[in-house]
C-alpha cells in the first residue's frame, strides 16, 4: 500500500461529506485522513483525502468519485510539486523541571506553546507527516496527555490554480 | 373496473405559463408542473401522509395519469419496465419512512441495471428533520449507495430546478435511478413556477462521444486480430444502439455473443450470434470468449457472472472496452484500449474507421475463427432434456413453446432463479428491449411489476411475465393494480414447487439436502392455489400440467386481451439449468451437464489444449437422463 493525496472540488452543499465518506466505505477504500473547508469561492468546497491504496484501486477512487455528481474536479497531489501540511495540538505533561526542555524542543521544530497550565504545555506544531512525527517521539518520554491531529491539507506549486482551471472547464 | 376521474376542464399547461408569467403556486402543484414540462404520462406510487399534498394537485392533472400499486415495491419495479419499454425515465412516488423505504430495493435494481428512473418521495417538515419523527427515514442517506444522485429539496422553490435535475441526470451518459426527496412544508409552501429552470450541475460531464485516436487503435487492433469477439452488454441496449451494432457485425463479420442485459441487441437468429456467456451461458459463448485473442467489449462490465475466476478469463484476449461510464474500464479487467463514450456513438465511429481502414486494404481475416465457433454452436446448442416420467412437465419445454407462441413482438419480463435463466436461453430474443429482468441485484419478485410497467407503456404490446413460483409469492399484489387499472399482462409460472436455483445448487454442492426451498406450491399441496389466486385478482386463471396442454394454454392466454391472464405450469422441480460454470471456478471448466464437460476431439481446435474429456452427447435434446449422472460422479463443493 502506498499513500496519495488527493485534492477534490465540491459543491459547497448539504450532504457532500456524507456522500464522499460514503463512497470510500462502500468501495472499500481506506481514508488515512480527510479535510473539507471552503474555498475562494464560496459556491466551492475544497477536501484533501489522504488514501492508502495502490495505483490500480487509486484510479478506481479517482473515477467513482468523479461519477459523483458533486464533485467537480479530483487532482492527485504530486509530493514533488506540492505542499502539503497537517496541523497538530499536544498536550504535554511539563513540570517545572521538565518546562525548559520542552519549550526548547518547541522552538528547534518552530512550533509555538499555545496554553500554559501549572503541570502542562498546549503545543501548536505545523508540518508535514515526517516532521511532526519526529516532533511527538521527542515528546512521548515527557508523557503526551492528550494529542489531536487535523487531516493533511495541500496545494500545488507555483502559480496555477486548480480552482480557477476547474470553473473554467466546468 | 375502477371509473376514470372525472374529466377536468382544460388548464393552463406549462408550456402556457412558460410562454407567459410565472405563476403562484403551492410546492406541490410546482411539483406536478414540473412532471407535466417534463413530459411524464405515468406515475406508479402509492400516497401516505408526507407526500399527501402532492396527490391532491395530481388528481387534477390531465397529463399525469398516476397508477396506484399495492406495495412501494411495484411502483419502483414498474417504473423500471416502463423504462426499459418506453427508453424514457420511468416514474415512482411513494411517502417518507417505510414508502421510502419500500423503494430501495427497485433503486438498487435500477442502480445496477443502469435503468433511468425517477423516485419521488415525501418526506417529514423541514422542521422535524433529525428528531425521529413519525415515518421519518433519511431515504437520502440510505440511498446515497444505489442512486446515482439524489435530492433532499426542503424549499417549494427548489421543486422544478430539482426535478430538472433528476431527470437530466436519471437518462443521461449511463443511466440510472435518482431520488428526489420532498419536504411536506416545502410541498405546501406558496412559491412561483416558472419552466424551464436553470440546471447547474458543473461536476456533470457525461463524455458521450469517444475519442479519435482510440477508436483507430481499437480498428487496427480488430484488422489485426485472428479471434476477435464481441462481448455485447446492458449499454448497447440502453444507448439503443442495436442498428448500428448490427451494421459493425455485418461489416467486419466477428462473432458475437450478448450478455444476460444486452438479450435481443442483435437477432438470436443472426448466424454469428453464440448466444449468451457466463454461468449459464451456452458452450459457444463462453469457450468464444475464453480462446478469443481480442475482446470487443461494448457497454459490457466484466461482470463477475460473465468472467467467473477473473484470473483465468480470456487469458490470450486483448481488450478493446468501451463504456460510457470511465469506471467501468479497467475494473475488473484491465483494458488495452479504452474508449469512454455513447454506444451508438462509440460503433458508429468504428463502423467508420473500419470502412476506411477496408478501402486502405487492412481488412482481418477470421474466416477459420469463424467455422470454429460456428461448430462450437452447432455441436453444443443449448438443450435440456426431458423429464423421466413421461407425463411430467419440464420447464425449459414451456418456455421455449410460449417463446415460439408469443414470438419475437411480445416483451418478455422474468423473475430471478432457474426461471430466468430459462427464459434467456430458450426464448430466442429478435428485437432489443424485449427482455426485461434483473441481471445485477438479481432481485426476486421483479417480473410482474415490471411487466405491468412495460405494459402501461405499450398497451398494444403482449407483455408476459415469466415468473418463479417463489418469485411471484414476492409481488403478485400488483395483479390487482392490473386488473383495476387495465393493465392486461400475462403471467407464466414456472411453478416446480420450490426456490429452484437455490434447490440446484443445494443438489449439486450440498449433497441433496433442501434445506429450505421446498415452496408446497405444487408438491404435496398448492398453498397457496395459483389459478384460485389469480381468480380472486380478477384475473384469469389457468393451470396446465402436461406437456400436450401447453400449447393450447398459452393460445387461450393469448386470445384474453381485457384481463390478465395467470397460468400456472407445474413443473417438473429436478430440472436442472445447464451448461453452468460454477461459481468461482474458471470457464474452461464449464459443464453442459452434470458431470459432463463439451468433448474437444479435433487437433485444430484450440479449446483441447485444455484437460476436457467428458462425452458430449449429453446436450442434445432427447439424452436419456441416467446418462448425466455419471455413477461415481463427485461434484465440488462450490466456494458459494
Amino acid at each position: 500500500m502506498s499513500k496519495h493525496t488527493l485534492a477534490v472540488l465540491v459543491e459547497n452543499k448539504p450532504g457532500v461529506l456524507a456522500r464522499i465518506a460514503s463512497l470510500f466505505a462502500r468501495r472499500g477504500f481506506n481514508i488515512d485522513s480527510l479535510a473539507v473547508g471552503p474555498t475562494e469561492h464560496p459556491e466551492i468546497s475544497r477536501m484533501t483525502v489522504v488514501v492508502d491504496v495502490e495505483d490500480l484501486p487509486l484510479e478506481q477512487v479517482t473515477k467513482q468519485l468523479n461519477k459523483l455528481i458533486e464533485v467537480i474536479k479530483v487532482v492527485e497531489l504530486d509530493p514533488a510539486s506540492s505542499v502539503q501540511r497537517q496541523v497538530m495540538l499536544i498536550k504535554v505533561k511539563a513540570d517545572a523541571a521538565h518546562r525548559p526542555h520542552i519549550i526548547q524542543t518547541v522552538e528547534l521544530f518552530r512550533a509555538a506553546v499555545i496554553d500554559v497550565g501549572p503541570d502542562t504545555l498546549t503545543i501548536q506544531a505545523t508540518g508535514n507527516g515526517g516532521k511532526l512525527k519526529a516532533l511527538l517521539d521527542v515528546l512521548e518520554p515527557y508523557g503526551i496527555k492528550e494529542l489531536v491531529q487535523s487531516g493533511h491539507i495541500g496545494i500545488g506549486r507555483g502559480a496555477r490554480s486548480m480552482t480557477d482551471r476547474a470553473l473554467r472547464t466546468a | 373496473m375502477a371509473t376514470q376521474p372525472t374529466p377536468t376542464p382544460p388548464r393552463a399547461t406549462p408550456s402556457d405559463v412558460a410562454a407567459k408569467r410565472p405563476v403562484e403556486v403551492t410546492g406541490a402543484q410546482s411539483l406536478i408542473l414540473s412532471l407535466e414540462a417534463l413530459d411524464v404520462d405515468t406515475v406508479f406510487g402509492l400516497p401516505g401522509g408526507a407526500i399527501l399534498p402532492a396527490y391532491d394537485p395530481l388528481m387534477d392533472s390531465v397529463k399525469v395519469r398516476h397508477i396506484l400499486v399495492r406495495h412501494e415495491q411495484g411502483a419502483g419495479h414498474a417504473a423500471e419496465g416502463y423504462a426499459v419499454e418506453t427508453g424514457k425515465v420511468g416514474v415512482c412516488m411513494a411517502t417518507s419512512g417505510p414508502g421510502a423505504t419500500n423503494l430501495v430495493t427497485p433503486l438498487a435494481d435500477a442502480w445496477m441495471d443502469s435503468v433511468p428512473v425517477v423516485a419521488i418521495t415525501g418526506q417529514v417538515s423541514s422542521a422535524a428533520i433529525g428528531t425521529d419523527a413519525f415515518q421519518e427515514a433519511d431515504i437520502r442517506g440510505i440511498t446515497f449507495p444505489i442512486t446515482k444522485h439524489n435530492f433532499l429539496v426542503t424549499k417549494a422553490d427548489e421543486i422544478p430546478r430539482a426535478m430538472a435535475e433528476a431527470f437530466h441526470i436519471a437518462s443521461s451518459g449511463r443511466p440510472g435511478p435518482v431520488l428526489v426527496d420532498i419536504t411536506k412544508d416545502a410541498l405546501q409552501a406558496h412559491t412561483t413556477f416558472s419552466w424551464p429552470p436553470k440546471i447547474d450541475l458543473p461536476g456533470y460531464r457525461p463524455v458521450t462521444k469517444p475519442h479519435g485516436k482510440q477508436i483507430r487503435e481499437a480498428a487496427k487492433l480488430i484488422a489485426k486480430a485472428e479471434r476477435p469477439i464481441l462481448y455485447v452488454g446492458g449499454g448497447v441496449i440502453r444507448a439503443r444502439a442495436s442498428e448500428q451494432l448490427r451494421r459493425l457485425v455485418d461489416l467486419t463479420q466477428i462473432p458475437l455473443v450478448t450478455t444476460l442485459m444486452a438479450r435481443g441487441a442483435v437477432p438470436d437468429s443472426h448466424p454469428l450470434h453464440l448466444g449468451m456467456p457466463g454461468m449459464h451461458g451456452s458452450v459457444a459463448a463462453v469457450t468464444g470468449l475464453q480462446q478469443s485473442d481480442l475482446i470487443i467489449a461494448l457497454g459490457a462490465r466484466f461482470d463477475d457472472r460473465v468472467t467467473g475466476q477473473l484470473s483465468t478469463f480470456a487469458p490470450g484476449a486483448k481488450v478493446i472496452h468501451a463504456d460510457i461510464d470511465p469506471a467501468e474500464i479497467g475494473k475488473n479487467r484491465a483494458a488495452d484500449v479504452p474508449i469512454v463514450g455513447d454506444c451508438a456513438a462509440v460503433i458508429e465511429d468504428l463502423i467508420a474507421q473500419i470502412t476506411a481502414d477496408h478501402e486502405a486494404g487492412r481488412v482481418g481475416d477470421y474466416r477459420e475463427w469463424r467455422e470454429l465457433t460456428a461448430r462450437w454452436a452447432r455441436e453444443y446448442p443449448v438443450g435440456y432434456t426431458p423429464p423421466e416420467d413421461p407425463h411430467a412437465l419440464s420447464p425449459q419445454y414451456v418456455i421455449e413453446r410460449l417463446g415460439a407462441i408469443a414470438g419475437p413482438d411480445a416483451t418478455y419480463a422474468a423473475g430471478v432463479g432457474q426461471h430466468q435463466m430459462w427464459a434467456a436461453q430458450f426464448v430466442r430474443y429478435e428485437r432489443p428491449n424485449s427482455w426485461l429482468n434483473s441481471g445485477g441485484l438479481g432481485t426476486m419478485g421483479y417480473a410482474v411489476p415490471a411487466a405491468m410497467g412495460a405494459k402501461a407503456a405499450d398497451l398494444d404490446r403482449v407483455v408476459w411475465a415469466i415468473d418463479g413460483d417463489g418469485c411471484f409469492q414476492m409481488t403478485n399484489q400488483e395483479l390487482a393494480t392490473c386488473v383495476i387499472n387495465n393493465i392486461p399482462i400475462k403471467v407464466a409460472i414456472i411453478n416446480n414447487s420450490s426456490l429452484g436455483m437455490v434447490r440446484q445448487w443445494q443438489s449439486l454442492f450440498y449433497n441433496e439436502r433442501y434445506s429450505n426451498t421446498d415452496l408446497h406450491t405444487s408438491v404435496g399441496s398448492r398453498v397457496p392455489d395459483f389459478v384460485k389466486l389469480a381468480e380472486a385478482y380478477g384475473c384469469v386463471g389457468l393451470r396446465c400440467e402436461h406437456a400436450e396442454d401447453v400449447d393450447a394454454v398459452i393460445q387461450k392466454a393469448m386470445e384474453i386481451n381485457d384481463v390478465p391472464v395467470v397460468i400456472d405450469f407445474v413443473v417438473e422441480r429436478d430440472a436442472m439449468v445447464w451448461p453452468m460454470v460454477p461459481a468461482g471456478v474458471s470457464n474452461d471448466a464449464i459443464q453442459i451437464a452434470r458431470g459432463m464437460s463439451p468433448k474437444w476431439d479435433r487437433e485444430d481446435d484450440p479449446a483441447t489444449e485444455q484437460d476436457l474429456d467428458a462425452d458430449l452427447s449429453g446436450i442434445h435434446h432427447g439424452m436419456e437422463q441416467s446418462a448425466l449422472y455419471p455413477e461415481g460422479y463427485e461434484p465440488k463443493e462450490s466456494d458459494r
